[in-house]
């Protein structure tokens, strides 16, 4: 993975210092409230309904061994010994006090970490593929420009105070799994007919309160030109981005507004203007893929019995690899993946013990990496198939075991009315009372892939608009209720869920999900998923059953 | 009234001159929309030149007037109003606007160091303590990661 050097150790460093500074004045009243605001969220500091909260980078979602330590030690010295992984996948601790946060900074400093633009009107983290260079549907590894475009936003003098936030996503596979379609900007790497691969450039997607799928305004840019065409789209945006009304202030908005032709041609325009001189050099990439080199697979994995003896001896381990592994593209390795979403947990939490044991396992068994995912999960990504027994029996013990990948009880949520102040109604406690009722895993294995998607409020943070359940919490006269919709997909053929109907009450939350999964069992045809057969009969027969008694 | 121009403090030798006010001797600064009205007389003043601009400003409205102006300050209604940072890029790089260049009004002394990376090198303070700040300020960072003016 990517190293600093001495300008980005400088950077961070320069960057604690600054904050630092920051606080004190704040806390010494130099600072008002509104403008100690705007530079806190810039260096990933909320303030929630108990206390503030701190949003810390994964750059792609790509993490170090000590980097994970070094979470581990800052939930326990600075926090209530957890911390929580996002749909971005980022990290959150939630109980850090507001004049150690520069501290809290310092620490992560020391391992290559940092919070900036983790909030705020600006750049945010770069996010891709949890499956990056390894994955068997790769076109190009896309964490070296990742690695590029997180340097290019980084304190970017120009893009600092935004309309509103601002958010790209990179995906190199055939299959998307960084919902490049929801992003402000989607770049997908992609060949042109002589084969040379490029970006194919999508803009205005977006989750939150009107969600869009993104257009593509470039279907083929050379990749030397990938930070002139950024600098473009940003500037037009910045420049025309409506400031008057935040729900109106994201990019999507202006494209719509502008229209994508008339749009188009004012990136194209500024491009045209800009990208001779400061292009991308060969030798930049070159040196940047260095970086993210495979590691050192071994030839004999796939030589290996054991692996084969123990999935046919062993059928609760044979279960798990079926749902929590997937193909790598050396053969007699996995990509192993840590469900967070243990029954009795939050969806993303994890403790401090279990960050020193994930730290000790990615050491043995993945090269002492780990990722995160967007659905708040973690990935061992390069586990030899001889290891795996061992590594699962270990996961098993550490309550990182639950074969649930990709099924019903994988739930993403947000913190909700629990923790967060823009919240209009808990999720925590519904996504529990949810996976109580789907407590027989084999129900929940015949229901297969399934995702279910839960936010708190029309914010949007768990994507519930493309889940192919989503629920939404909202708020009716000072009471929870819920919206759900039906077949939203953040997948290549992205889709925005459909409204069932009218909200159901909290009560009525975890029947009107039982319901819905009864009509799929009873009408499915063959191995036909949830989300194919709500595209072919559509939301109706599912109305009729959850409204019946209505 | 002092200011901050190429990293020292000096004084403010200009008037800032409201539209309805009359135009004194001496070096002035107008809005956009008054240069754009009074233009044929204003470049018979005797003293320097400089406008205001406003963040919804059109800055390549200026293009034919760059080597007539001696000033040109990019006034902050609101610190959180990021357009300025864009208008002092395109003045700079566009334009090939080479004078003074100041920020004022509501900006924050933390937004300094990229202000002088976007092309400002003078800065109106919005209270006198603030000028060692927002020289201290200048200084924040000694690397970069992208290309800018500065």
């Amino acid at each position: 993975m990517y190293q600093y050097n001495e300008i980005d150790q400088t950077l961070v460093d320069e960057r604690v210092a600054q904050f630092r500074w920051q606080t004190e004045q704040f806390l010494k009243g130099e600072l008002s409230e509104d403008r100690f605001r705007a530079l806190r969220l810039r260096n990933g500091i909320y303030i929630q309904i108990h206390a503030p909260m701190l949003r810390v980078a994964i750059p792609y979602g790509l993490l170090s061994s000590k980097q994970i330590r070094k979470l581990a030690h800052i939930a326990r010295t600075y926090d209530k010994n957890y911390c929580h992984f996002t749909t971005r996948q980022n990290v959150q601790f939630n109980w850090p006090k507001i004049e150690q946060t520069p501290d809290i900074l310092a620490e992560l400093a020391t391992v290559q970490m940092h919070a900036i633009q983790t909030s705020g009107n600006c750049m945010r983290n770069t996010t891709s593929d949890h499956l990056a260079g390894v994955c068997v549907d790769e076109i190009e590894d896309p964490r070296p420009y990742c690695e590029v475009i997180r340097q290019w936003t980084t304190l970017h003098p120009e893009f600092d105070y935004l309309p509103r936030k601002f958010k790209i996503a990179v995906s190199g596979a055939v299959h998307d799994r960084a919902a490049t379609q929801f992003h402000d900007v989607g770049l997908h790497l992609v060949k042109n007919d002589a084969g040379v691969v490029g970006f194919k450039v999508l803009v205005g997607g977006g989750l939150g309160r009107t969600p869009i799928i993104g257009r593509v305004i470039r279907p083929y840019l050379e990749q030397r030109h990938l930070l002139s065409y950024l600098e473009a789209i940003l500037r037009i945006y910045n420049l025309f981005g409506r400031r008057d009304n935040k729900y109106k202030a994201r990019i999507k908005i202006l494209l719509k507004e502008t229209g994508i032709e008339k749009f188009t041609a004012m990136v194209e325009q500024e491009w045209q203007l800009i990208k001779d001189g400061r292009e991308l050099s060969a030798d930049t990439v070159t040196a940047m893929k260095a970086h993210f080199i495979p590691p050192a697979y071994l030839p004999n994995a796939v030589g290996d019995k054991s692996f084969a003896l123990y999935l046919a001896s062993d059928s609760a381990f044979a279960t798990w690899v079926k749902y929590n592994t997937v193909a790598h593209k050396v053969t007699g390795y996995k990509a192993v993946f840590l469900s967070l979403k243990a029954p009795d947990v939050p969806p993303g939490d994890v403790t401090d013990i279990q960050l020193d044991a994930i730290a000790d396992l990615a050491d043995r068994y993945s090269f002492s990496e780990v990722r995160t995912t967007h659905r708040q999960n973690l990935i061992f990504a390069d586990v030899n198939q001889t290891d795996l027994y061992a590594l699962w029996q270990q996961l098993d013990a550490l309550k990182l075991a639950t074969p649930n990948i990709g099924t019903a009880t994988d739930i993403i949520c947000c913190p909700g009315l629990d923790f967060c102040s823009l919240a209009n109604a808990s999720s925590i406690d519904v996504t529990k009372e949810i996976n109580d009722a789907l407590d027989d895993m084999d129900y929940v294995h015949d229901i297969g892939e399934l995702k279910i998607n839960f936010s708190g409020c029309m914010n949007g943070c768990a994507h519930q608009s493309v889940g192919h359940i989503g629920i939404l919490g909202v708020d009716k006269k000072g009471t929870q209720w819920y919206q759900i919709t039906l077949g939203g997909s953040s997948d290549n053929e992205a889709a925005i869920g459909e409204r069932l109907g009218p909200a159901v009450a909290k009560s009525e939350v975890t029947q009107t999900i039982v319901t819905i999964l009864d009509v799929y069992v009873q009408q499915r045809l063959e191995e036909e998923s949830f989300l194919d057969m709500v595209k072919r009969v559509g939301i109706s027969p599912f109305q009729e059953q959850v409204y019946a008694n209505h | 009234m002092q200011i901050i121009k190429d990293k020292h403090i000096v004084d403010d030798t200009w008037q800032h001159i409201a539209d309805d006010a009359t135009i004194p001797a001496g070096d002035v600064s107008v809005s956009l929309a008054r240069w754009q009205q009074e233009k044929h007389l204003l470049i018979h003043h005797k003293g320097k030149l400089g406008v205001r601009l406003h963040p919804a400003d059109a800055v390549t409205e200026l293009a034919g007037d760059i080597s007539r102006l001696e000033l040109i300050e990019l006034d902050f209604p609101d610190f959180a109003d990021g357009r300025s940072f864009s208008q002092a890029w395109l003045l700079r790089e566009r334009l090939g606007y080479g004078a003074e260049l100041r920020a004022t009004g509501q900006y924050m002394p933390d937004q300094a160091f990229y202000l002088a990376r976007v092309g400002v090198n003078a800065f109106n303070p919005e209270k006198f303590k603030d000028l060692p700040v927002i020289l201290a300020k200048l200084n924040d960072f000694t690397v970069n990661y992208q290309r800018s003016v500065n």
